[in-house]
């Protein structure tokens, strides 16, 4: 069974923007689009390791600040002429408070 | 079983012959290619193009790497062959390599003939052949220096302006009396010669070199008059001969060229030998048009079809050479049997003549206009009877029969098989088939699917306007590139629309210009933020998510995610206390790497997103500001010491520079600006290479504006003269406000200026006061919006949501 932990609201990421999650396995960045979807992958690039989350947002995909790969963030999966995949992360929005499985940002204990 | 063919040499002759091949007999052969060029099959009449900076070589390769493989062709680049054993079919490259044939293929090409007078050998004197010709004189071109261009022909005039576009001066020798004496008559090669000392190239007919003189590298040319013309570079373009030795040594028949038979093949059946290499009917071909024809032949006997010959025929003669419209067709030498009608309109620059023996045109020479052009070529081709006509003849085909002055009425009125594209001999036929029965609706279609206008591209007016008539209104010919792909408008009609619909925010602008995306992309948010903040100042609220994470955080993103800081140092000018606050703060957040940047300043390099906020608080503390060192806006302006210190100096450049920066900083731009002002000429700031720069002077200050030193190098040119610091400082502030105003999104300012012209940027800031002030007014009521510190900003908790993280989860205290 899994824990769900809050991880914040979507109130404090701004609209078209993101903001990062840090846990012991790397940085998650969680994002809020114009519609106030919000989506959860992992804040490294597979082509450079350019932090996603400073990434111009649009639509439901953001485009990587280092050499602009664009990923959906819904899939991971990047878009257009390039090929890769970043993780993604489920997560849950109850009364805008955001949700995120425990395992994914702790690494379980023994 | 696939038969081997080889084919030496990878030119566009034995390129266009695999195309045809693998289309009419794909799998029969199996295919080896040496090229002795270390690359790929490219486009070598484009190279003027790349020489003169409008292309690069990717815009002119034919044949990319994945072209090999896909027909599975061994590709040996580099390699030349040095002996054909004709007993045993074997090839064998310098470096060893060896391959068996059942069909060999010489396309050897031709080699650049090189006048063996005295000093030919001296470092400096390049021939004009191949890229890394092209290369060599780019290279050479960086030290602006004189060049000299021997040869006056389609290929050195080429070379010619390509140099001057480069920023090299340019003189052309030539042995005739008048240009291109081959192509043109004399009175064109006069208007040519006009034409090209316009555009600042010094042409010396008559010329006959000499020797070419200097100790280690060329210096100078000196003609049998005993002129000497000093030259940093000289480029022989005296002509071509055949590279025909590879023939000769393998035993076959081999005159000028090596001899081949109207299907190619040479004295030995099992060898073909294909372009300038090759003699066919005792000529030889340089010319890609005839080069095509011969290329078709090949694949045609190598398919089986024995039935294919040459046929010699005209081929018209343009010059590459951008603004230049030149034209030339057939004989137009004087004689008894001849009569010719010529039209010349000394205003507008227009020479046209037509030769015509029995009521037939024999050959043509327009200069000017040279619409018509194909229409001439395409009745002296067909042998038509102009006695009809006659009156009109000369004013072209628009004039026949009443139609009216409409080029596409002209291009409409064409049979079938007028010929549209010279090079590739594309008929308009078989483009208006390919219209409409693949559905083409762009230029870049019709390339792609019959090769008009792909090689030279001097046809692509008329596949244009073949397309239009084609498709009538779907067609939309204006070519403007859209912004992105998320509209159709181009940046110009946007930032119109923004000012003509008084549109003030982006939703706004994606609403009533119908974005067809919800929210855009990465390339066009960040474009209309910065018109919006141009065109409404005080009005339009910045939105950051719209910024490239740089200009968002106010920081530099680096590679590994960390940031730089950068602060603002007015003129370069620095102090001890500034040194020991960047010196305290750099001890303090651990900052590992401090480094001197290129405009004067402080880098500050490895700092953690989440520091940011504190490094800033203590450089405000210190009194320093973001130096905008990320920002598409005012970067630095540069200094030297002036007449504060420099016992050169002749205004106070520094002051100046300071004044300019205080004036200006926070000003966004369409992409960055950087700028210096020089005490005196000897330049130490170097201002010529800057976005706008100064040179002081005895009598006040030169400003310069639209240098590069970045992906393009260039010097500026000079804008004006200014009495005062004031005249400076208005002039510079009016320039960049027309730049704000005008410039596409990311357009540096030396493209602006390009596409503009400088006469227009001249009459708004320099020549008409009223409106120079107009400018300066709007850039400082724009500023009182825009002077505002972004780290104090931040330092106040403005965007604190950036610098912290939302969550942050450790290891977790291990359970028992």
């Amino acid at each position: 069974m899994t824990e769900w932990i809050e991880i914040g609201t979507v109130a404090a990421i701004p609209r078209r923007g993101a903001r990062c999650v840090t846990t012991p396995n790397g940085k998650i960045a969680v994002f809020r689009t114009q519609e106030d979807q919000v989506f959860a992958i992992e804040n490294r690039c597979p082509h450079k390791h350019g932090p996603l989350s400073e990434g111009i947002v649009h639509g439901a995909s953001v485009t990587c600040p280092l050499h602009n790969w664009v990923f959906d963030l819904a899939t991971g999966k990047a878009l257009g002429a390039d090929e890769g995949e970043v993780r993604t992360y489920p997560i849950d929005v109850v009364d805008g408070r955001i949700f995120m499985a425990a395992d994914v940002v702790a690494v379980a204990a023994e | 079983m696939t038969e081997k063919l080889v084919i030496i040499g990878n030119g566009m002759a034995p390129g266009r012959a695999l195309e045809k091949l693998f289309e009419t007999d794909p799998g029969r052969y199996s295919v080896t290619i040496f090229n002795a060029e270390p690359r790929v099959n490219y486009d070598r009449i484009m190279l003027s193009p790349v020489l003169s900076g409008e292309k690069s070589f990717e815009d002119i390769i034919i044949h990319g790497d994945h072209w090999y493989i896909e027909h599975d062709i061994m590709l040996y680049k580099g390699h030349r062959i040095v002996e054909i054993d004709r007993e045993n079919r074997i090839v064998r490259s310098e470096q060893g390599a060896t391959a068996e044939y059942d069909k060999l293929i010489i396309a050897t090409g031709s080699v650049p003939f090189i006048i063996p007078v005295p000093g030919h050998k001296l470092p400096g004197v390049l021939s004009y052949r191949d890229l890394d010709d092209v290369h060599a004189m780019m290279l050479a071109a960086k030290s602006r220096g004189h060049a000299v261009v021997i040869g006056g022909g389609l290929l050195g005039l080429e070379a010619a302006a390509g140099l001057i576009n480069q920023g090299m001066s340019v003189t052309v020798l030539h042995i005739s009396p008048t240009l291109m004496e081959r192509q043109l008559d004399p009175a064109a090669g006069y208007l040519l010669q006009r034409e090209l000392e316009r555009r600042g190239i010094e042409v010396i007919t008559k010329a006959n070199t000499k020797e070419i003189v200097g100790d280690k590298r060329v210096e100078a040319v000196l003609l049998d008059d005993d002129r000497r013309i000093k030259a940093d570079l000289v480029v022989m373009a005296v002509g071509i001969r055949p590279n025909a030795g590879l023939g000769k040594e393998a035993g076959l028949a081999v005159n000028r060229g090596i001899v081949v038979n109207d299907q190619m093949q040479s004295s030995d059946p099992t060898i073909y030998a294909l372009g300038e290499c090759a003699e066919v009917g005792g000529t030889c071909y340089g010319l890609v048009a005839p080069l095509y024809q011969q290329a078709n032949v090949v694949a045609a006997h190598l398919s089986g079809d024995h039935a294919t010959a040459f046929m010699p025929q005209f081929t018209a003669t343009r010059l590459k050479v951008t603004g230049i419209d030149l034209y030339s067709v057939g004989d137009f030498a004087e004689g008894e049997d001849r009569e010719e009608i010529v039209l010349r309109d000394a205003t507008a620059g227009v020479y046209k003549r037509l030769i015509l023996r029995d009521d037939q045109i024999i050959g043509a020479v327009l200069y000017g206009d040279t619409a018509d052009g194909p229409w001439f070529f395409d009745m002296l081709k067909n042998q038509t009877d102009t006695r009809e006509m006659r009156d009109t003849l000369i004013f072209g085909q628009a004039y026949q029969g009443g139609t009216p002055l409409d080029p596409m009425a002209a291009v409409a009125a064409l049979p079938d098989e007028a010929e549209i594209c010279g090079c590739n001999g594309v008929c308009k036929g078989k483009i208006t088939v390919a219209i409409t029965g693949k559905g083409l609706t762009t230029l870049d279609g019709v390339r792609a699917h019959t090769k008009a206008s792909a090689s030279c591209g001097s046809c692509t007016g008329l596949v244009e306007q073949l397309l239009h008539a084609t498709l009538g209104d779907a067609y939309n010919p204006a070519a403007v590139q859209p912004m992105c792909p998320c509209t159709e408008y181009g940046h110009d009609d946007v930032r119109r629309l923004i000012i003509a619909k008084s549109l003030k925010s982006i939703p706004e602008v994606m609403q009533e210009l119908e974005w067809k995306t919800s929210c855009g992309c990465a390339k066009c948010r960040p474009a209309l933020n910065y018109y919006l903040v141009a065109d409404w100042p005080g009005e339009y609220e910045d939105d950051g998510q719209s910024r490239f994470i740089n200009e968002r955080v106010h920081a530099n993103i680096q590679k590994d995610g960390t940031y730089s800081v950068v602060p603002r140092m007015w003129g370069g000018m620095t102090s001890p206390k500034e040194l020991r606050a960047i010196a305290d703060v750099a001890d303090k957040f651990a900052i590992p790497a401090v480094k001197v940047t290129g405009g004067q300043r402080i880098d500050l390099l490895g700092v953690k997103k989440e520091d940011l906020p504190g490094v800033w608080a203590d450089l405000n503390a210190a009194g320093m500001v973001s130096g905008a060192a990320y920002a598409k806006g005012l970067r630095t302006v540069k200094t030297c010491v002036g007449s504060d210190w420099c016992r050169f100096g002749t205004q106070d450049s520094t002051g100046l520079g300071i004044r300019i920066e205080k004036f200006m900083w926070g000003a966004w731009t369409p992409a960055k600006l950087k700028l210096a002002v020089s005490g005196c000429p000897r330049n130490c700031a170097e201002a010529t290479c800057k976005d706008i720069g100064v040179i002081c002077v005895d009598s006040g200050y030169d400003v310069h504006f639209a240098g590069a030193a970045g992906l393009d190098i260039k010097g500026t040119e000079l804008l004006c003269h200014a009495d005062s610091e004031d005249e400076a400082l208005e002039i510079i502030v009016a320039l960049t406000q027309l730049y704000r105003e005008q410039g596409r999104y990311l357009e540096r300012i030396y493209k602006w200026a390009k596409r503009v012209g400088t006469p227009s940027i001249l009459a708004n800031v320099v020549t008409d006061k009223d409106k120079r002030r107009a400018y300066y007014d709007r850039f400082v009521y724009s500023q009182r919006f825009a002077q505002v510190d972004p780290w104090e900003e931040r330092v106040n908790g403005k965007d604190a949501h950036e610098f912290a993280a939302l969550a942050e989860f450790g290891l977790p205290v291990a359970a028992e």
